[in-house]
């Protein structure tokens, strides 16, 4: 097969480009230059196209980078920025894999000829014997990242090649060490590929206008203020200005229209459902008994689905509005979509 | 691999032989620093400045005049770096420089002066951006992306009106292949160059500073150079960049005539192949079956966009049929960025993404031509069919 493996200048993706070309099929690697500001933890900087661009070196694989800052910008920063705006809680992997990596890496690649675009994500792509597929957890639990790619439907899965979602993150280094790519020992990336670790206040407060919002508690009386009711999640506890209560309080609503911000105990947390919008379906609609999970690493909880209610079988902490929550069945994703 | 056709010579382009031959002897033959006082050292130091005597002529100078240092980008650094420091003055540039000349001006807080469609430089804005307190103006005398020419004589002009204290320096990277740069750099007090645009070696460049120009040194050590650039003279590289312009200026009117005509075949070949193509820095055709006016620009550069389509995307496909060339400036990742050229220009963002940058060289052959026309078309054809 021809092969377009996207390189993002980590481990994993190094590793996931050289399975490939052991196995004979004839690989292109491929940088995404997706965002030009400051951020030190993606895949972005000139150093990790470096690092891509000698692995494929490496590899003896012709490497490209390929500018997708417009699409980047478009489809994952501004909603993001748009929604904390909106006083939501995004997860933007979810959109540049559904964008960028998965529509428009997947688009560039079938127009150049490709037959397939391989990652280097923790998940598996099984085949049925019906002849559909199925997305599944990678192989190693702790870094599974099924819950970011559960948009992938029939036609793409059809088209992507996960070469290390079978392996654990440890045989993915002790491989890469052996082949001696210069990535081997390399940090994993963590939080958000486009914003320096810590800063995601100091990126937010630069692109949208802060709302102030007082701080209260259920019965409405007010504990504090803060400069800021967008940049609150759900369930948080720090950050609030409000020591020295006698008992841990989180947040339990934030209103941005409003401005108010209402603290209360984990109880008033808790849901016995969840509605959820945007669904998207790995192979057709499911009803009925799932498990679910509501942050990439959280634990999948046991639900009914009933239309776009998630019904809990035992109640959960409410859903921050904005986070995905994936379906599955076992391993196998079946879907999911964006809390409402 | 098939037969390649490299196109991209505005980006680099092939040492001539007879370049690598003479250079050979300054590896590890005479290969003492000239500022030293012995016999090697004095044969280097007279091989550089052989090679400055013949950069002089070539560029209209005089041999004290000529300033060698590492590239063309430091060279235009060195100019308007230099040129500011101290004077307390403004520089200008046009919105469609070099990054060497543009990033240095905008350090500086200088005056960026637009471009009409074609190409061609803003008069009427640059007479307004001048006055009294401009040091420099930098007008590049051919652009690196759609090769339009410009009359420096026009430039003076309106400077003599309007500044008449300032310097003007050009950037003739791209000109000095195509054009009498000693003739048509005349009105300017500071000249850029770089020999690996002309068949010479890449890291070494060379201004020109025309006696009495004050100008501060950016790399200040041994005081090479004339006290105007520190640092061991490359010898080797500054051979070459003589022996490169003299076989250049030798030949060039013989380039011109017969890459010219290649130029044409290549841009109404792929103009007649395909739908949708806008070519830049051209005027119209006068009347039909007439052909299209190319005289404002080198005779190397065809710049097209293809609407519909992505740059990126045509560069790979061109590179799998063998075909190199470029699009607008590639950054240090190597990703492609828009034009700025381009977007000075007028043109709208979804016609600029597809741009494609075929820059023919002295060594430009019917069979690059060729595999251009035969390339190229299918490519861009299969590129609008999978965006359709």
């Amino acid at each position: 097969m021809q092969v377009l493996a996207a390189m993002s200048g980590g481990v994993d993706s190094s590793v996931a480009a050289a399975l490939l070309a052991q196995d004979g099929h004839e690989v292109v690697g491929v940088t995404m230059k997706l965002w030009g500001g400051p951020s030190d933890t993606g895949c972005c900087s000139v150093a990790d196209v470096i690092d891509a661009r000698r692995v494929a070196d490496a590899l003896g694989i012709d490497h490209h980078v390929f500018n997708f800052g417009e699409d980047f910008s478009a489809r994952v920063v501004a909603p993001y920025v748009g929604d904390h705006a909106a006083g939501r809680t995004p997860n933007p992997c979810v959109e540049c894999n559904r964008h960028i990596k998965f529509d428009r890496l997947l688009r560039r690649a079938e127009a150049l000829g490709f037959d397939a675009v391989a990652t280097g994500h923790h998940a598996r792509v099984l085949h049925r014997p019906d002849g559909t597929r199925r997305l599944a957890r990678g192989a190693d639990a702790a870094k599974d990242q099924s819950y970011v790619l559960y948009m992938l439907g029939q036609e793409t899965l059809s088209r992507v090649l996960l070469p290390v979602g079978d392996m654990t993150k440890a045989r993915v280094r002790a491989l890469a060490a052996e082949l001696g790519l210069r990535t081997a020992a390399k940090p994993d990336s963590i939080d958000v590929c486009f914003i320096r670790r810590g800063e995601r206040g100091s990126f937010l407060a630069e692109r949208l206008e802060a709302t102030p919002a007082r701080v209260v508690d259920t019965s409405g009386r007010q504990l504090g203020e803060i400069p800021s009711a967008q940049l609150v999640t759900l369930g948080q506890r720090r950050g609030l200005g409000v020591g020295g209560q006698e008992r841990p309080l989180y947040v339990v609503d934030a209103d941005v229209a409003a401005g108010v911000v209402t603290l209360g105990d984990r109880a008033d947390l808790l849901r016995d459902h969840q509605e959820v919008r945007d669904v998207a379906w790995a192979a057709g609609p499911v009803q009925g008994p799932v498990l679910v999970q509501t942050s990439a690493h959280g634990a999948a909880r046991p639900a009914a689905l009933d239309g776009t209610r998630v019904c809990w079988l035992a109640p959960q902490q409410r859903v921050a509005p904005g986070q995905s929550m994936v379906f599955y069945d076992g391993d196998e994703v079946l879907g999911g979509g964006i809390a409402a | 691999m098939a037969a390649v056709a490299y196109l991209d010579h505005a980006a680099s382009t092939p040492m001539h032989a007879e370049v690598v031959e003479a250079m050979r002897e300054f590896f590890d033959g005479c290969y003492a620093n000239p500022t030293g006082a012995h016999r090697m050292a004095r044969e280097a130091r007279r091989a550089g400045d052989d090679a400055r005597d013949i950069l002089a002529e070539a560029l209209g100078a005089r041999p004290g005049e000529i300033v060698f240092c590492g590239s063309g980008t430091e060279a235009d650094n060195l100019a308007v770096f230099g040129a500011a420091a101290g004077s307390g003055g403004t520089v200008v540039c046009s919105a469609i420089e070099h990054p060497a000349v543009l990033r240095p001006v905008e350090q500086l807080g200088g005056r960026v002066v637009g471009v009409d469609s074609a190409g061609m430089l803003d008069l009427d804005a640059l007479a307004a951006a001048l006055d009294g307190d401009v040091r420099l103006v930098s007008v590049m005398l051919a652009n690196n992306e759609n090769g339009v020419v410009w009359s420096l004589e026009e430039v003076a002009e309106v400077m003599a009106r309007r500044a008449p204290g300032a310097l003007l320096h050009t950037d003739a990277v791209q000109a000095f292949p195509w054009l009498d740069v000693a003739a048509r750099a005349a009105p300017a007090d500071l000249v850029s160059v770089s020999a690996h645009k002309f068949g010479g070696p890449k890291g070494v460049g060379a201004l020109v500073v025309r006696d009495g120009v004050a100008l501060q040194p950016q790399i200040v050590g041994g005081g090479q150079e004339a006290e105007r650039r520190g640092g061991t003279p490359n010898v080797a590289g500054i051979v070459g960049m003589g022996r490169a312009a003299q076989i250049t200026v030798a030949r060039r009117a013989e380039t011109v005539e017969r890459v010219g005509r290649l130029r044409d075949r290549l841009a109404d070949g792929l103009r007649a192949a395909l739908e949708g193509v806008t070519e830049s820095g051209v005027r119209p055709a006068s009347g039909a079956g007439m052909p299209v006016d190319r005289s404002a620009k080198v005779a190397g550069s065809c710049h097209l966009c293809f609407e519909g389509i992505e740059s990126e995307a045509l560069l790979f496909l061109a590179e799998r049929g063998g075909v190199y060339a470029s699009a607008a400036s590639s950054c240090a990742s190597g990703a492609e960025h828009p034009s700025h050229v381009l977007a000075a220009m007028g043109y709208p963002r979804s016609l600029a993404r597809g741009s494609l940058r075929l820059s023919l060289g002295a060594a430009s052959s019917e069979a690059d031509v060729e595999t251009a026309l035969a390339v190229l078309p299918p490519a861009v054809a299969q590129l609008r069919r999978a965006a359709a």
